[in-house]
């Protein structure tokens, strides 16, 4: 690597949130043209770093220099200024406006009083020929899918001259086809002379798009060193600090009788379209079943349905035989089911509640938690610190907004409290979704510790190494009906991906029979 | 702790703000703010019928206030509480009237529980047709405002029998067994038209805090309201509790309209329109800032302007209207709290950032002092 001038070196930052420090001591290096990846744990600091580089925190201590000059990034516009552009993990756009409205939205050209489109819907055109961010100028945002939105952010962020981009998450909401593109995005950008920081905690894209890496644990930079030749495990436990497990070791299943049966069911969607279609599975004590599919094929209404958040058209879903169809949420939780929301910031919790107002969301009603309709706020706040000690969930107290939390605790604290009513089912929906390696290896243990205890498990995820790690049974699901069922131990990735598509069983094992002769 | 410290904040900035811009209209028109200001104060405090007056002001707005804050709570805007305390004012007084040898202790209490009942009626009903049917509760409860009134005057006219009208417009006063007004309370007041209502209203706050605060109903009321989807997927009736919360919005309310017919008219006369404890009451529970505790704070300061300001066009010559443009103003900076907010930052960065100066200069003055301390040392 050139010894130039760093184009940012951060050094020394300490971030105190009252006795809390969320960064202490932290260096950060980036050369020119360099993607540099960001890994950390949740709550590690990245993000608080990466708010005082764009203004919106500022240090307790330490300095920033942009091109080996001092700066102070007070706000902002200042950043904006400064050449760093920041895309988001959500996305910051208007769904109404077209492209070009979107990005010169704050820096509009005007003509007299009007605004002077074609100007820039010119030099948005320029800058996606240049670094490869084909997009329609003129599209709308709520007609073009989440890979061109996010190229709409990073087109406003070069729109205003960045040459420091800062990538929050980028791949969280991306297909695998769009990651692949996006990551070619990156190297069109370092190529041109772009400075990317990336953070994440996907150790495969880390290996796939950096150069180098500032590995960030509890608030302190541990090490910083190029990307070439590291191994996941390595990065695996830097990040954590201790040694990773991928695969959870689990023994064979033991399956009891029959707690769940969905039989023939349909389920439809907000549009009012069938989205589940002549569904039957059965889940058994003793075993995790997982649903493989991809994104959007009815597994959010499958879920929906079978838990009572949504209308079940037909077919029948029975709990230890008991026929709960269209039951209310409360009466089929009471039957024993705990379910670990998709969206655990719309559905898992009340995120302007307390941590111990959240554990007891399912159980509030029932004693010792109320009597005669009075709520215990000692016995709690009793049960909160309980379930805190025995998930590990992490926070500034049981008493602080749950809304404040990092989303590896919160996930932990929707889990502790779906695991702790003692339930014989178990309905998991992505329940690692944006978590880091550490966070996913203890709730795949606890998944499993389930199981083993003879409960019946069901998981939805879109990421086939996580239904391959836990499940016994897979179910691949397309278009809202099932593909195939497998057990685990005789699929594998590929095998799962072609059913994912929709092609049956027997035409996917005959094709990759042909692929395996041919070579 | 630190939202309800920061709302109390801006309720006071937003008072003194509210005042010095009518300190200003006074003297851009010629009158002496400080003596309009002393006039306003001698009128709401001169007396005791004058604080009497002022207790009167405040009861049924503490009421109407809580109404809001409930509604809020569950994710409604509640601009009905006008035609809620209508129904329960009307319904209380034709009750009443209409059984006159009905003892005090049997009447009195199912007055009150008709009028919040009505009141509670003239709530659900928008909650239940949002609900149910996702119809905007801010277009029915304004449109319910004009049915109550008019069905409220139609009842006065048409339907009331003439036995128990004073003229086509008035109904007779209510009597003695259904009246909340005390003796002791009048006496001491020198005549003012104070009631038990204050006690009822007063007491309204523990019972609402209570149960907004302490019951598994209030939380599920909190939790539909902060978030409707988790409320429903921890087995909640997001349905059930928007009926529930504006029942009881609707129900302080229409208390507050039978506490008016029953402890400070007592009687119903024809409305020209909606009455204006209802707005008073969403005023108050906006200053207040969303604390049971501000609520009362927010009731004694509008009523102090209003009973105030009655007293000043007499002793100061300030049109009384000067006071409407104050209470306008202080909702003006409650609602422009993010100004206030911003206002608050800037002083704390300055104040920061003169801090930091100081000390820098400080430590700048120290080090040449250990300089010259080393030189002279070698």
């Amino acid at each position: 690597m050139t010894e130039s001038t760093p184009v940012i070196e951060m050094q020394h930052i300490i971030k105190k949130f009252g006795d809390f420090a969320a960064n202490d001591d932290i260096n950060l290096q980036v050369q020119q043209g360099e993607i540099h990846a960001l890994l950390g744990e949740n709550g590690a600091g990245k993000s608080t770093l990466m708010n005082i580089l764009t203004g919106l925190l500022q240090p307790t201590s330490g300095e920033i220099l942009i091109n080996g000059k001092k700066v102070t990034v007070d706000s902002p516009s200042k950043s904006d200024a400064l050449g760093i552009g920041m895309v988001h993990q959500h996305f910051m756009l208007i769904d109404a406006f077209t492209v070009t409205e979107n990005i010169m939205l704050g820096s509009e050209i005007t003509k007299g009083l009007t605004l002077d489109t074609k100007t820039a819907a010119q030099k948005i055109k320029q800058l996606s020929e240049q670094y490869g961010l084909q997009v329609d100028p003129y599209a709308k945002i709520s007609d073009i899918s989440v890979g061109q939105q996010q190229r709409v952010e990073i087109l406003k962020t070069l729109y205003r001259g960045a040459d420091i981009l800062i990538f929050d998450e980028p791949t969280a909401v991306l297909t695998p086809q769009e990651i692949d593109e996006l990551i070619t995005i990156f190297h069109n950008l370092a190529k041109e002379g772009k400075s990317i920081i990336l953070i994440t905690h996907k150790l495969d894209e880390i290996r796939a798009a950096a150069d180098t890496v500032t590995v960030i644990r509890a608030g302190k930079s541990i090490e910083t060193f190029p990307v070439a030749g590291v191994s996941s495990q390595e990065l695996a436990d830097l990040m954590v600090g201790r040694e990773v497990h991928f695969k959870t070791v689990k023994d064979t299943a033991e399956v009891g009788k029959t707690i769940l049966k969905i039989d023939k069911i349909e389920v439809q969607n907000a549009r009012g379209v069938a989205a589940v279609k002549d569904f039957s599975l059965d889940v058994q004590a003793g075993e995790i079943i997982g649903i493989a599919g991809i994104d959007g094929n009815g597994q959010t209404e499958l879920i929906q349905g079978i838990t009572g958040l949504t209308k079940v058209q037909s077919g029948a879903v029975l709990l230890h035989g008991k026929d709960m169809t269209n039951k209310t949420p409360r009466q089929i939780t009471e039957t024993g089911v705990g379910h670990i929301p998709e969206d655990r910031l719309r559905f898992g919790m009340e995120v302007d509640m307390t941590l111990s107002e959240n554990l007891a969301l399912q159980t509030y009603y029932k004693t010792p938690l109320s009597k005669a309709g009075v709520l215990q706020p000692a016995e709690m706040d009793n049960l909160a610190q309980k379930l805190v000690k025995e998930f590990d969930v992490r926070s500034a107290g049981i008493q602080v907004t749950a809304g404040s939390m990092s989303g590896g605790n919160q996930q932990k604290a929707v889990i502790a409290r779906e695991l702790n009513r003692d339930n014989d089912l178990i309905i998991a929906a992505q329940p690692t979704r944006g978590l880091d390696v550490g966070a996913v290896e203890y709730i795949h243990q606890r998944l499993i510790a389930q199981r083993n205890a003879g409960k019946a498990v069901l998981v939805v995820s879109f990421e086939l190494d996580e239904i391959l790690n836990l499940s016994d049974r897979i179910a691949v699901i397309n278009a809202g009906q099932i593909v195939g069922i497998v057990n685990a131990k005789d699929t594998n990735k590929q095998e799962l991906g072609l059913l994912m598509t929709g092609m049956s069983l027997t035409d996917a094992r005959a094709a990759l029979k042909e692929t395996v002769n041919a070579s | 702790m630190t939202t309800q410290k920061n709302s109390l904040s801006i309720a006071l900035f937003s008072v003194l703000f509210g005042l010095i811009i009518g300190a200003v209209i006074m003297l851009v028109f010629g009158y002496n703010p400080i003596a309009g200001y002393m006039a306003l104060l001698g009128s709401a405090f001169g007396s005791m019928q004058d604080v009497g007056g002022v207790l009167t002001q405040m009861t049924p707005l503490i009421l109407t206030a809580l109404g809001f804050t409930v509604a809020q709570t569950a994710g409604f805007f509640n601009i009905g509480l006008s035609g809620q305390a209508l129904a329960g004012w009307v319904g209380a007084i034709w009750y009443s009237l209409s059984f006159p040898n009905m003892p005090a202790y049997l009447m009195i209490p199912s007055a009150l529980i008709i009028g919040a009942g009505l009141g509670a009626l003239a709530g659900a009903i928008p909650g239940w047709l949002r609900a149910q049917f996702g119809a905007s509760e801010v277009i029915v409860t304004i449109m319910m405002n004009y049915i109550l009134l008019f069905l409220g005057n139609n009842i006065l006219q048409n339907t009331m029998s003439k036995g128990i009208k004073e003229s086509a417009e008035t109904t007779k006063q209510v009597g003695a067994n259904a009246s909340l007004q005390m003796k002791w309370l009048t006496d001491l007041t020198q005549g003012s038209s104070i009631s038990a209502g204050i006690f009822i209203s007063l007491m309204m706050i523990v019972v609402v805090w209570f149960i907004m605060t302490k019951t598994t109903l209030g939380f599920e009321i909190r939790a539909v309201g902060l978030n409707p989807d988790a409320a429903k997927y921890a087995g909640m009736s997001a349905k059930r509790n928007a009926v529930v919360a504006m029942a009881i919005s609707g129900g302080l309310a229409g208390l507050a309209g039978t506490i008016e017919g029953l402890g400070n008219y007592l009687n119903f006369f024809t409305q020209n329109g909606s009455p204006s404890i209802g707005f008073d009451g969403m005023a108050v529970a906006l200053l207040g800032g969303g604390s049971y505790l501000g609520i009362l704070g927010a009731a004694v300061i509008l009523s102090v302007l209003k009973i105030g300001g009655l007293g000043m066009p007499m002793s100061s010559g300030v049109p009384f209207e000067l006071v409407d443009i104050v209470t306008a103003s202080i909702i003006f900076f409650v609602g422009a709290s993010y100004l206030i907010k911003l206002m608050q930052a800037r002083i704390k960065a300055m104040d920061e950032k003169a801090a930091q100066t100081t000390k820098a200069k400080k430590q700048v003055a120290i080090g040449s002092a250990n300089d010259s301390n080393q030189k002279d040392g070698e």
